[in-house]
């Protein structure tokens, strides 16, 4: 009967060296107030100055999400009041953004759907509160760091395509992933370099017109979004049922309780006074520029990921998983500089690598375990110095400390057991030790077979090549 | 009336200030008398005119994405009505 | 004469012929200060020690290396919108009483890189919003050719200091005429730069779009040397122009032969005071006597320019004073339990009438509903202003007008109607509407006290209004003539 109308805002932090208007750092972590200076201060006097790679890399999101550049654009003053905002002026873009009318694809149960994106703009972060006491405290205060204050920001906004919480995570998904390709953030949500605020609202089914919508804050991770729009759909569901109306307003998401709340306001209806910044001159981004931008733009994970499934002849799922990370997707292609099967490669990246790396929550970035280290393992895995299975013990030893699979495997003495005649001596010492699983094998009970080879793994600590075993076992089984 | 006391009030809320009565209504006063000189331009005819936000035919003025030295933390802070170790501190946001 | 008398042309002179020293210089001046400012009251701080301290530095290097930049040794004053390293920086506002600026605005550091001498810092009506100089927080300064009148505004402090031989000269700011306008009444040289002429980083806005800096001298030629010193494109200030800077004093004495002066008739209403446009007229025919070919013109949108003015102005500045919030520095309540509380009293605390009446207008014009009613309508008035003086300068060199339609008013005059005070500027805002250089130098007495007389030019052309505004000086002796300091 109804439904559901999703658009979502992303602030992105760029990973420029200083802050978008002064020389500063914005290097993430520093001691409170050690990163400033009078024009981030908002000093009496001082002046803003444009970090010219702001607007490259503001220009090179637009490209890879395929908006129209801005020929000519500029800035302006959004006023308001504010501790973290020590201009009480927001120096962002209002009605000329750089980037405009764009679109990113994701991919929808059987189908790929376009969502548009209404802009992309610059503007300059906030600084950090801390607030300090508890609510019921009287000397309550609250301290102020400015370190972030002028870090550059991208606003992303959508238009209002997406139809359900798993869109609007599937279209973040993608959002970062190109972000990330295009190396002009972190996209770290946990650090704040990738924020989210969804704006939500429901309609009947067939309905043109928009219903009232909510906007959410205090989303900082994939499952929050999901969890607080589907919160919201369910809330808004009711209140229409009951024959109540939805206020417009601005909610925040509370992650201990799993509900939204209504956010009180900063200050009353927001008047922001926009008016062109006149500190700052016009941005005209030419032909020349644009192209120059164009071509140092890497390739996307879309490109990426069809080239994987042609070139690599990887299947569309593998493609997905290795390519939606771009370091995971680095790490792959460099493992395949040594090691020459795809398909095998992937498959333990998926399984084996991913997991690990989930567990201990690291980034691929992070991993002692170096691309070429792991197709070393796989090529002896290939060649038969160890089995499949030991070698899974290696890679979780090599995970934890980065040694070499070869070192592993001679320190503990892992080495494949090939030798024929060792095999034989071993195989046979079970066969006389379990009469009853040779007569159960005669009799047709495969199982016994199995029963058997596990024993022989068993004495040989797994190291007994399994296929020589089988040949082996079976042939001296035959014999007698 | 061009524009009242409660609106007078309403703008003083917005800029943070806050007036005694007395000055809410002479600035009301004075604010009218104002608007009303000023409303004199509705005379011209500006329908073909561009706006001028600036008046030099400046473009593209940049710096580069170089780090250059921060203030030290005494500097920053010299000023600073109250502040607690690094940081500075304001009452609380009701 | 007294050394303080001299101007900087004349104690460059006594300088390099080591007739005198830096010391001597500096201590005769500081003595001229302790003497007649307790009546002129141009000086919100003197670094008296300082200033000794640096013109004895200069003594010694002196004696070891001949050549000198021009400004060297040559004690200066500075209006309290410009931040100073180390010294208090007040904007005449008791929201800025204490506060003590970490870094030098760009002027300090080229006037500190020719080691000009700093003598303190002058009096201002509160964040340069005025005409009069009673709006600063702090005190009045006096006309020093009649202690009861005011020495125009929002640079009154600099062009009295200077008027009083109390500096050789000073910085100010100018953003409706308030360099031009004090300079007139006070009988100095005044001078607008080009908007972009000269950095603005350090300056405390109030209307960004429309302030620079500019010097207030004794002399044109004076003028002419400390504009080559502040004026270049700065890397701090993305409004600054990359425009080289002339020679302008070698340019001054060029002539005016065939010089084309337009006379806009918009600058000689009815109301103007008779005996101003007297002078005003006889200073246009001496022009004219020396090969200057003098016209009358039109600036349809005069009128308008300065109503725009009074919604853009305000706009900015509206904006520009709020990050005045009691937060980093500056004034702050002593009891506020919250935090908008803490914004309000300390706002309403620290800011005096004139800045809160601008505040509120500029807050009001910005706001929704009224953007394209007013802001957005004054900026399009000020295209046809700037349009205007295209037109003629297609025609003219520069253009001659009054700086102000009167001489200087009592003290306490006009301080109770805004919009008087709001009509005084009508003569030089147009120059900062459009950004055109302009420039006010003495041109008579109207009753015992100063007219000023305006040139303004083309963008980045002010070597045409300097070399005409020092034909017409030295033509005449209006420099020349100093007041008595005396109630």
């Amino acid at each position: 009967m109804y439904e559901t109308v999703i658009g979502l805002e992303v602030h992105v932090e760029l990973k420029t060296k200083s802050k978008i208007f002064c020389g500063c750092s914005t290097e993430f972590g520093a001691k409170a107030n050690t990163q400033v200076c009078p024009v981030c201060l908002g000093m009496p006097g001082v002046l803003p100055v444009l970090n010219k790679k702001v607007v490259e890399y503001a220009v090179l999101a637009g490209v890879s999400l395929n908006c129209k550049i801005a020929g000519y654009s500029k800035l302006d003053r959004k006023n308001y009041f504010y501790p973290d905002l020590p201009k009480a002026y927001q120096i962002s873009q209002y009605d000329l953004p750089l980037c405009q009318d764009g679109y990113l694809e994701i991919e929808t149960e059987n189908t790929v759907k376009r969502i548009g994106i209404t802009r992309i703009h610059i503007e300059e972060d906030a600084s950090k509160l801390t607030h300090e006491g508890d609510t019921i405290s009287q000397s309550e205060t609250t301290l102020v760091d400015f370190n972030r204050g002028g870090v550059p920001l991208i606003e992303i906004v959508s238009e209002p395509d997406l139809r359900s919480p798993e869109e609007a995570v599937e279209y973040l998904a993608n959002l970062k992933a190109i972000l990330q390709y295009i190396d002009i953030s972190d996209c770290k949500m946990e650090e704040g370099s990738l924020r989210c605020d969804g704006n939500i609202s429901i309609r009947l089914r067939g309905s043109e017109d928009y219903g009232t919508r909510s906007e959410i804050k205090n989303i900082n991770s994939f499952k929050t979004l999901q969890k607080a729009l589907e919160y919201e759909i369910e809330r808004q569901k009711n209140l229409l049922n009951a024959g109540e109306r939805i206020i417009q307003e601005t909610r925040t998401w509370d992650d201990g309780r799993g509900i939204t709340l209504p956010l009180r306001s900063k200050e009353e209806a927001h008047d922001y006074r926009y008016f062109p910044e006149p500190d700052l001159v016009s941005i005209k981004v030419d032909n020349k520029w644009l192209d120059r931008i164009k071509l140092s733009l890497p390739e996307l994970p879309e490109a990426k990921r069809a080239r994987f499934i042609e070139t690599f002849g990887l299947p569309v799922y593998d493609a997905e998983v290795l390519t939606k990370d771009k370091g995971l997707a680095q790490y792959f292609e460099e493992g395949l500089k040594t090691y020459n099967n795809p398909k095998k490669l992937s498959n333990w990246i998926m399984a084996d690598f991913l997991r690990l790396l989930n567990v201990e929550q690291m980034p691929v970035s992070k991993s002692l375990v170096k691309p070429e280290q792991m197709a070393e393992l796989l090529n002896m895995i290939e060649k038969g110095i160890i089995s499949g299975k030991i070698a899974k013990d290696v890679f979780e030893n090599m995970f934890k400390t980065g040694k070499d699979p070869y070192e592993i495997v001679k320190e503990q003495g892992l080495g494949q057991i090939s030798d024929e005649n060792k095999l034989k001596e071993i195989i046979d010492k079970v066969i006389v030790n379990n009469p009853k699983s040779v007569e159960d094998y005669f009799a047709g009970k495969e199982k016994a077979l199995g029963y058997m080879v596990g024993q022989i793994m068993k004495e040989t600590k797994g190291q007994a090549n399994p296929q020589l075993v089988n040949t082996i076992l079976k042939s001296s089984l035959k014999i007698n | 009336m061009r524009i009242n006391k409660k609106e007078v009030e309403h703008v003083a809320l917005l800029a943070r200030l806050q007036l005694s009565k007395a000055e809410a209504d002479n600035y009301t006063e004075q604010l009218n008398s104002i608007l009303g000189w000023v409303e004199k331009l509705n005379q011209l005819d500006i329908s073909e005119v561009e706006p001028t936000s600036h008046v030099l035919p400046m473009s593209n003025v940049f710096r580069e994405d170089k780090v250059t030295t921060s203030f030290g933390i005494e500097k920053v802070l010299a000023n600073a009505p109250d502040s607690k170790e690094n940081f500075f501190r304001v009452p609380k946001i009701v | 004469m007294e050394l303080y008398n001299y101007t900087i042309t004349e104690i460059q002179d006594k300088l390099k012929s080591n007739e005198i020293s830096v010391t001597d210089v500096t201590k005769s001046v500081l003595k001229r200060i302790e003497k007649s400012d307790s009546k002129v009251k141009a000086y919100i701080e003197v670094t008296g020690e300082k200033a000794l301290q640096a013109a004895k530095e200069i003594d010694d290097e002196i004696h070891s290396e001949k050549k000198l930049s021009p400004l060297a040794g040559i004690p200066m004053a500075i209006k309290d919108n410009m931040c100073i390293d180390g010294i208090k920086t007040t904007c005449g506002s008791k929201i800025l009483e204490n506060f003590v600026s970490p870094y030098n605005a760009t002027v300090i550091e080229k006037l500190n890189a020719q080691k000009a001498i700093l003598l303190g810092k002058l009096n201002m009506d509160e964040f340069a919003m005025g005409s009069s100089t009673e709006n600063s927080a702090f005190f009045k300064t006096c006309n020093p050719w009649d202690l009861k009148k005011v020495p125009g505004g929002s640079s009154g402090g600099s062009a009295a200091s200077v008027a009083s031989d109390e500096a050789f000269f000073a910085l100010g700011s100018d953003t409706g005429g308030s360099i031009r306008q004090p300079a007139s009444f006070c009988g100095v040289v005044g001078l607008k730069p080009t908007y972009g002429r000269v950095s603005r980083y350090g300056l405390v806005a109030y209307a960004s779009s429309l302030d620079q800096i500019g010097p207030i001298t004794k002399s044109v030629e004076d003028a002419a040397i400390v504009l080559e010193t502040i004026a270049g494109q700065d890397p701090f200030d993305s409004t600054s122009a990359n425009i080289p800077v002339d020679n302008y004093r070698k340019n001054l004495k060029e002539g005016i032969k065939g010089l084309k002066v337009g006379i806009p008739k918009e600058y000689f209403p009815d109301e103007l005071n008779p005996q101003v446009k007297d002078v005003v007229m006889k200073a246009a025919a001496d022009l004219e006597s020396m090969g200057a070919l003098v016209e009358e013109c039109s600036l349809p949108h005069t009128e308008h320019a300065l109503t725009a003015y009074y919604i853009i102005a305000p706009a900015e500045a509206s904006s520009n004073l709020a990050r005045f919030d009691g937060v980093r520095y500056g004034y702050r309540t002593p009891v506020a339990d919250d935090l908008l509380t803490m914004y309000r009293k300390t706002r309403q605390e620290g800011f005096g009438t004139e800045v809160k009446r601008r505040i509120i207008m500029g807050t009001y014009v910005l706001s929704s509903g009224y953007y394209d009613a007013y802001y957005l309508r004054a900026l399009k008035v000020r295209t046809l202003v700037k349009n205007d003086l295209n037109k003629a300068f297609q025609k003219y060199d520069c253009l001659l007008t009054p700086t102000s339609p009167t001489v200087a008013f009592n003290l306490g005059e006009k301080i109770n109607d805004p919009l008087s005070m709001y009509l005084a500027d009508l003569f030089t805002i147009p120059a900062n509407m459009a950004g055109i250089p302009a420039i006010s130098v003495p041109c008579g007495f109207s009753n015992g006290l100063p007219v000023g007389l305006q040139l303004m030019g083309k963008p980045f052309d002010e070597s045409t209004i300097l070399k005409a505004a020092y034909a017409y000086e030295q033509n005449n002796s209006w420099y020349k003539s100093k007041p008595s300091i005396e109630d």
